[in-house]
């Protein structure tokens, strides 16, 4: 009988309930919408940072602080051992997807090729490019774009690397490597210093390769002079497969990738090779922790001067893009909230207010004054959840529409759109049980004031009420 | 109907004073009365005299300043407000002049209501309220919602609603007062019949001189005091039993 009364006085102020109702119903279609949105974005940006450089990174100890400066100088002695421990580890191994070393590097890129005569700092990393490959297809979220077909690294080119679309731009390469919309850089104001450096680096070069290396004619090259660990200017000449536009021009204008055994020529010329990095990917983001943690016991175990770093903190701006929606999605949510409580207080008040009588009537029939609470919290109840449910129904709805609208967009970081799309409340079922079970809960919450007031009504006040 | 009848209702010394801002306002002053069990009882007086006061209190929907009000034995003043709810769930069935039904209930539903605060089991309270129905004469109205009612019939149930749980006591305030005279008398007519079946006290609180004319026991009152107490020659005959 409470059900079917509470029920049936929904029905009776139709207009009434009807516009409450679309408050909480449109508050939780919007928090599903919006939450499938940023659901969607950070698990696309995850995807494309584990897609790059994994989960878990492990440097000599005090890389992450100091290590950019001096990249060379922070190379993990027997890398491979620690990758064989790690991998054979009987808690890491289940966990891991991808294990492969990296190499990052300083340096200056030259183009002194077909009359060219430009010089320029590069940002380089060596990585080992079927892993890097394996790596790029990690989709835990089922919402990677499409790999787009282009210039890959190859383990059996040793001397092919990428560059940045910017770094092509400014060393001249844009005709050779038949990019569009990519100016040839003017001719230089100052060109006569640069011939020295011509002279010096080909000579450099000349003698690392030696006599015996064959350069690939079809591709142009550019000549990547570093220091070694020791401080020797060390030169290799890499050979440019094509161009990897990075997301952020900084980065794009620097940018050079190479397999690891050229990063590491270049870096320890015929010293030990080191690598600056470990990358662990893992099969799925949610054993990130115990991951960390077991590697940090093997490092402690075994006394290694090793330190771990998570992809979250190689890379501030994911944490900051993570803060920035989670902060506009509260905001959103606490709005709504106030609406909806506004909304439902509003609409049981009056319902108490024309009800009064017929509280008195129920009083003085029996019915305590918990039965009265009762009455009216169950009301609010069942409006929230009904209305609540008729919002996710909606959020399923507007969430198809988007989805199958084609639509695309450009993430923070991307060089290229990809298709833009929404995580159905069904694809985050936390978020959807959360805002259902929030917004029924705020309706019973925004009831029971309303609901308090007609419990304490004196009977023969609420009967003489008209 | 049996001249010694035991009081269901015993007053004593009751006041009630309602406080309206800074002044105080006397509804009941010093009544002392006792109703029988099992009549016809009339509290009766002109408008503002405290007869709805006076019925209110006797209902326990409301509670005296002062004195001492025993309702089927029991002191209810001393009642806490869940005990008194439970005890009018039990004893007392109230007939308002509004009828105050629910309105989102059912003829079949408003019958049934007060037998699922005694926590009746389904079955019986299907019987009784079926039964109810019938001798209220409504048994094809069962579905219909009151505003689907006419004044008579909702009336009609809100009697039946009094007596399905078999009261010890029903309480009607001024429960002709918005029927017409031939719809009224139907009324006092069924809830005299009722009445006799049931064994029930029926209180009313009116001045319709028609409902008057059947009273077996009648306390009139006025500015708050009782003014008389008059037993008809009708009633210690038994002639309305």
């Amino acid at each position: 009988m409470l059900f079917k009364i509470a029920f049936r006085n929904i029905l009776r102020n139709r207009r009434r309930s009807l516009m409450t109702g679309s408050a909480v119903a449109v508050g939780a279609m919007a928090m599903l919408v919006f939450g499938g949105y940023i659901t969607y974005i950070f698990a696309a940006f995850e995807t494309g940072l584990v897609q790059r450089i994994g989960h878990l990174t492990v440097f000599r100890s005090g890389y992450f602080v100091f290590g950019a400066g001096n990249p060379a100088g922070y190379g993990i002695d027997d890398y491979q051992d620690v990758m064989r421990v790690i991998a054979a580890d009987p808690v890491l191994r289940p966990m891991i997807r991808v294990i492969t070393p990296t190499q990052s590097l300083l340096g200056i890129a030259g183009n002194f090729s077909g009359g060219n005569n430009a010089a320029k700092t590069f940002l380089g990393t060596g990585v080992i490019p079927s892993n890097q490959q394996r790596m790029r297809q990690w989709d835990e979220y089922g919402v990677a774009p499409p790999e787009v077909p282009g210039p890959r690294l190859s383990d059996d080119a040793p001397q092919r690397g990428l560059i940045g679309g910017g770094m092509a731009r400014i060393l001249g390469l844009c005709q050779e490597l038949k990019l569009e919309n990519c100016p040839t850089p003017p001719p230089s104001r100052d060109a006569t210093p640069a011939a020295p450096v011509d002279q010096n680096l080909t000579a450099l070069a000349q003698s690392e390769l030696g006599s015996g290396d064959v350069k690939n004619a079809t591709m142009p090259q550019l000549d990547l002079l570093s220091a070694t660990a020791n401080g020797a200017p060390n030169v290799v000449t890499l050979e440019v497969a094509g161009v990897a536009v990075q997301g952020v021009k900084e980065l794009d204008d620097n940018y050079v990738a190479m397999p690891l055994q050229l990063a590491q020529q270049l870096v320890y010329g015929r010293g030990e090779h080191k690598a600056t990095g470990i990358v662990l990917q893992l099969v799925r983001s949610e054993d990130l922790r115990a991951a960390r943690a077991r590697l940090q016991t093997l490092i402690a175990q075994r006394h290694l001067d090793l330190e771990v770093r998570d992809f979250a903190e190689l890379t501030p701006f994911y944490v900051q893009v993570v803060r920035l929606f989670s902060a506009i999605f509260l905001f959103i949510t606490l709005i709504m909230g106030v609406i909806v409580l506004f909304a439902v207080v509003n609409t049981m008040t009056m319902n108490v207010m024309e009800r009064t009588n017929e509280i008195g009537t129920i009083r003085a029939m029996g019915v305590r004054r918990n039965g009265i609470r009762l009455q009216f919290v169950t009301e609010g109840w069942m409006l929230g959840a009904i209305a609540a449910t008729v919002g996710v129904i909606l959020a399923f709805i507007v969430e198809a529409v988007i989805n199958h609208a084609g639509l695309t967009w450009l993430p923070p970081g991307n060089a290229s759109s990809v298709p833009f799309r929404l995580a159905t409340p069904a694809e985050h079922p936390p978020l959807l049980i959360g805002t259902w079970l929030a917004l029924v809960l705020l309706a019973t919450v925004a009831a029971l004031l309303p609901a308090n007031r007609a419990a304490r009504l004196p009977v023969v006040d609420a009967l003489r009420h008209v | 109907m049996s001249e010694a009848a035991a009081p269901v209702v015993r007053l004593q010394h009751v006041v009630k004073t309602y406080h309206a801002g800074a002044v105080d306002v006397a509804a009941i002053r010093d009544i002392s009365l006792d109703i029988p069990a099992h009549r016809f009882s009339m509290i009766v007086g002109p408008s503002g005299s405290g007869k709805t006061t006076l019925l209110n209190l006797i209902g326990c929907i409301d509670a005296a300043t002062s004195g001492r009000i025993e309702v089927c034995g029991e002191d209810v003043g001393r009642l806490p407000d869940n005990a008194l709810a439970d005890f009018r769930a039990r004893n007392i069935g109230f007939i308002f002049q509004a009828f105050s039904l629910v309105p989102v209930l059912s003829a079949y539903e408003n019958i049934e209501y007060p037998l699922l605060l005694v926590g009746m089991p389904a079955a019986e309270r299907r019987r009784r309220t079926l039964a109810m129905l019938d001798a209220v004469g409504l048994a094809a109205q069962a579905r219909q919602r009151p505003n689907e009612l006419s004044g008579g019939q909702k009336q009609r149930v809100a009697i039946a609603r009094a007596l399905v749980k078999q009261p010890t006591i029903v309480l009607a305030d001024e429960p002709t007062a918005n029927l017409d005279s031939t719809t009224g008398a139907a009324i006092i007519a069924m809830m005299h019949r009722m009445q006799a079946e049931q064994q029930t006290t029926f209180i009313f609180s009116t001045h319709d001189q028609q409902l008057i004319s059947h009273s077996e026991e009648t306390f009139a009152i006025r500015d708050g005091m009782l003014l008389a107490h008059d037993v008809p020659a009708a009633a210690t005959t038994g002639a309305f039993a």
